[in-house]
């Protein structure tokens, strides 16, 4: 009788899951509304709506000083949003803060962890928080970090202690995992790595919202992405979406020898052409097809007598469609 | 009512949950910061090394001596020798030492020090040379006059008994020892709680532990417990140290020295957590630590005794926290007073402490 009531009951609780995930309902985190002033003054994020649904890796995209920390970091519950509304797995924040902090495995952005502890240590630390923790020895495995179990976290190097920083929010066993700049200041290497570990989180049904300024970054790793610039969402979606949405497939990129006073032609004009940017002497052509575009444009160069100094044709980027959307790279340092 | 048996319960979870207890946190926090402390070599010489080789410095310096001789200059002359023999027949012979010497020889060793005094006898009688602002030479007169009178024949109109105080209970490094007792607890409570606290604030970690579900009080409950701890370890190698080497005699109940050790070590914990409560940066901290514990260095009797202070300033000083913890102390170690007689003390204590943790709390920031 009793097993079989407690049977029922989970089979219940799952099947009501399963039919939430697959008629797409199941939302992991939505806001709206979202908006936080500092001190009066500083508006860092000025009305953000999202929805970021069950096992999506989800990007927040942006310049530095954005508004994406803020913004990720209201949605952990660590700041207090001064206007809108959150709810993370179908819950608020003032209602539900317990059971939250149980279902979330968050990485902050530069937290130096205790030095003088080891990497085991550590995540026993962080595992003897949560009710239900994940295997110390299970994520020591998954992140790479077994040698370097016994190890100081002072002796680590940036991506180990990145990982090790990782390590921390999986070891919850968490529903979803919040990273903000999960791999600023690492090496190729080590952003791969943690790009891996990702993704294996989200093949276990894991949800993932994460920040990041370098758009190969969420081009490769996120789902969909919503790229922010001064507290507001300027676009969203997956990102082939968006490069076609916002500029052609592809860039044909030229720039003529000096002297040659063709700025003032317009290249809009050519077969196949979205959009022209100049910067530096440097044309960039969004196209939809170079095969057609090209021609044209060498044609047209004959025709001016302009000599041709630079040539090249590569797919459109993330980066492609922040500066057609702002004016301004990603990454002006 | 007969009793059901169960049947056997299967229940056999196809992946094992592993599931914390209520404690688990709190255990592991509590661990983990001893470890910490332990890897901190510096924390072992501040906390445990410091107040020994303060204690022994200060006990070296201030041990007590055999009584001083005091050396006198007896200038040249017809009567010189009847001066130094009535001086070794006085009772007080033993404690002057008396050298005969020409008047000049008598007047350059007494200016550079070497006599605290210079005495000439002639038909009128003896004249003694002293200089009143030196200590040792006005003690000399007295000294001298004495033995030549009582040399001399006079007699005491009372009689007098006199007992010296040189045994263990009344010499300095017993009053020093509790003082350096409290003195500890303060300087590592203020800085194993306050420093600690701020230190983990700048680097973010509190902010990533309030991230995870960890209970705020399971935290710093830890960190007062890893207080309790050292305060078992401070407390029992300064008393050690001052039962071995200095034979320091402990009159009152262990169990008494460590309730108010313990009381002590919780009342600064409190103080130090207040003073971290806003502190972003551990400068700011340092700064805050030293203003907070400055005053009682000075007034509260480590080393020597705030009874010197104006008698109006003392109210304020025996309600400052270390003034208590000192005060008790000592009567306890030494005096070997009740815990009753010292609730006065014990009330300040947990005043102070009491005070602290809830105005702590109250404006606590944990990023």
């Amino acid at each position: 009788m009793f097993n079989f009531f407690s049977v029922s009951l989970w089979l219940n609780q799952n099947s009501a899951v399963d039919l939430q995930y697959h008629l797409g309902m199941a939302v992991a985190i939505q806001c709206r509304g979202l908006r936080k002033t500092y001190e009066g003054k500083v508006e860092a994020v000025r009305g953000i709506d999202l929805t970021i649904n069950m096992g999506e890796c989800f990007g927040l995209l942006g310049p530095n000083g954005a508004g994406k920390t803020t913004t990720i970091e209201i949605l952990e519950g660590l700041l207090e949003p001064t206007s809108g509304q959150v709810e993370v797995l179908g819950r608020s924040w003032q209602s539900s803060a317990g059971d939250l902090r149980e279902w979330l495995g968050i990485s902050l952005q530069e937290t130096r962890l205790s030095e003088k502890l080891t990497v085991r240590e550590t995540l026993q630390l962080f595992s003897s928080f949560y009710h239900h923790p994940g295997s110390v020895d299970a994520v020591l495995e998954e992140l790479s970090l077994q040698e370097k179990a016994d190890a100081w976290v002072g002796k680590l190097s940036g991506g180990q202690k990145q990982r090790l920083a990782v390590a921390t929010a999986l070891v919850a066993n968490p529903k979803i995992l919040f990273l903000d700049e999960p791999t600023t200041g690492l090496d190729p290497q080590s952003r791969r790595q943690l790009w891996d570990i990702v993704r294996q989180f989200q093949q276990r049904n894991g949800t993932v919202l994460l920040t990041t300024h370098y758009m190969d970054e969420a081009e490769r790793l996120c789902d969909r992405i919503a790229i922010i610039d001064h507290g507001q969402i300027i676009a969203e979606g997956t990102p082939p979406e968006l490069i076609e949405r916002l500029t052609g497939h592809h860039v044909v990129e030229f720039a003529l020898s000096d002297g040659n006073a063709t700025n003032g032609h317009n290249w809009s004009k050519l077969p196949g052409v979205q959009s022209v940017r100049t910067e530096d002497g440097l044309f960039s052509l969004q196209v939809q097809e170079p095969h057609e575009t090209i021609p044209a444009l060498l044609a047209e160069l004959q025709k001016q007598r302009a000599q041709l100094v630079h040539l090249t044709t590569r797919q459109a980027s993330l980066e492609d469609v922040f500066v057609q959307l702002t004016g301004r790279h990603l990454r002006e340092d | 009512m007969a009793t059901v048996e169960q049947p056997p319960v299967v229940t056999k979870p196809e992946q094992p949950v592993k599931t914390n207890g209520r404690w688990i946190a709190y255990a592991r926090l509590l661990q983990m910061r001893m470890l910490e402390l332990q890897r901190e070599p510096e924390v072992i010489f501040w906390v445990f090394v410091f107040p020994l080789l303060l204690a022994l410095g200060l006990g070296i310096a201030f041990r007590e001596k055999p009584a001083d001789v005091t050396p006198v200059a007896v200038v040249q002359g017809p009567k010189a020798q009847q001066l130094f023999d009535l001086i070794q027949r006085s009772p007080q012979h033993a404690a002057i030492q008396v050298e005969v010497l020409s008047a000049p020889a008598a007047l350059d060793g007494f200016r550079l020090g070497k006599y605290a005094l210079v005495v000439t006898m002639d038909d009128f009688g003896v004249h003694y040379r002293y200089d009143p602002a030196r200590p040792e030479s006005v003690l000399a007169r007295t000294q001298v006059d004495d033995a030549l009178q009582a040399a001399a024949g006079r007699r005491n109109p009372i009689s007098t008994e006199t007992k010296s105080s040189s045994e263990p209970g009344a010499r300095y490094i017993d009053f020093l020892i509790p003082g350096l007792l409290g003195m500890n607890l303060m300087n590592s409570g203020m800085w194993g709680i306050g420093f600690a606290l701020v230190e983990m604030r700048q680097r973010k970690l509190l902010k990533r532990f309030v991230a995870t579900p960890m209970r705020r009080s399971d935290f710093l409950l830890a960190l007062v417990s890893s207080r309790l701890v050292l305060m078992l370890i401070e407390v029992a190698l300064l008393l050690l140290f001052g039962v071995l080497v200095f034979h320091v005699r402990v009159e009152g109940s262990l169990a008494a020295i460590l309730l108010i050790g313990a009381l002590g070590a919780i009342s600064f914990g409190g103080v130090g957590l207040l003073t971290a409560s806003r502190a972003q940066k551990i400068e700011s901290v340092s700064g805050l630590i030293n203003l907070v514990m400055m005053p009682m260095w000075i007034f509260s009797g480590v080393f020597f005794s705030y009874e010197r202070f104006p008698k109006m300033a003392l109210p304020a000083i025996r309600a400052l926290p270390l003034t208590a913890l000192n005060d008790a102390l000592r009567s306890i170690i030494l005096q070997g007073a009740s815990l009753h007689s010292q609730l006065g003390r014990i009330a300040v204590l947990a005043i102070w402490g009491g005070v602290s943790f809830v105005l702590a709390l109250r404006w606590f920031r944990w990023s």
